[in-house]
């Protein structure tokens, strides 16, 4: 059952993956990366990451992807019908992307991972929000700050006036 | 040969993940290196972040017990969140000085 379900999720990932990737037309990849997004979600649960798998449906799905649609929409010229998107450097792009991915997966398939006996908590959220409260409270805030930061910072460099 | 590729594949475990990681790794530079709108070299960016993620949380399901990857997987998700925002205000700004978000046409620092 384990496995079904994980090569479900493995196809859906990487197969919108390969259409976010190799699609010409950018609202096509744009929707493609929406089940990307969902599939890793699913992984997430197998992993039994259940408050990750929320977190990346709520910030990936309704944040993040609304926010590149949004910028696929507004940078577009509106005099082109055609809304295809050009690639560049394929053949030497291939070469390395096929070497890292050899290398990559070679490497994951031949170390001995240390695999531990003891499984993680069953439910994770009230533990993930005491670890953010004490062993990672000063990543937890400065994350916070950063994040301020960054969208004060978008939103000026966004709506900046056009000097004379 | 066959055999043990076949009873591999029967029982998902750490590998597994690991390697649906890397090819997903491998996707998304392979969109940062190729595509010239810039719009498409951000989703690139955000499939190598997802392929990140997969390594800690599949790291912390099996090789700790513990949930201290789920946490960086946390930082991970913020982090993404505000490289978007600030980066599509680039990019917007990008388009309004000079009318293409094309990243090979974009070759000067001011208009």
């Amino acid at each position: 059952m384990f496995s079904i379900i994980f090569y479900v999720f493995a196809v859906i990932t990487l197969g919108a993956a390969a259409i976010v990737v190799f699609s010409r037309n950018i609202v096509h990849s744009a929707f493609a990366l929406l089940f990307a997004f969902f599939g890793v979600a699913g992984l997430y649960v197998l992993l039994m990451a259940d408050f990750l798998a929320i977190t990346q449906l709520m910030i990936y799905v309704g944040g993040i992807l609304v926010l590149l649609i949004f910028g696929v929409m507004l940078t577009q010229r509106q005099v082109d019908v055609d809304i295809r998107t050009g690639t560049f450097q394929v053949f030497p792009a291939l070469v390395i992307v096929s070497a890292l991915a050899g290398t990559l997966v070679g490497m994951f398939w031949v170390t001995n991972w240390k695999i531990s006996p003891t499984a993680p908590p069953e439910t994770t959220a009230s533990k993930i929000g005491e670890l953010l409260l004490t062993n990672y409270l000063l990543p937890f805030e400065v994350a916070s700050v950063v994040l301020l930061v960054a969208l004060i910072g978008a939103a000026m460099i966004a709506r900046r006036e056009k000097r004379a | 040969m066959l055999e043990q590729i076949l009873h591999w594949l029967k029982a998902p475990g750490l590998n597994h993940f690991l390697i649906l990681s890397a090819l997903l790794f491998s996707m998304g530079v392979y969109a940062i290196l190729t595509r010239k709108n810039a719009i498409m070299v951000l989703m690139g960016i955000e499939l190598v972040l997802n392929a990140a993620n997969i390594n800690f949380i599949a790291f912390s399901r099996y090789s700790t017990g513990t949930l201290d990857g789920q946490i960086v997987a946390i930082f991970v998700i913020i982090l993404a969140a505000a490289e978007v925002a600030i980066a599509l205000a680039i990019v917007l700004n990008i388009y309004q000085t000079f009318n293409t978000v094309n990243v090979d046409e974009i070759n000067q620092l001011k208009d």
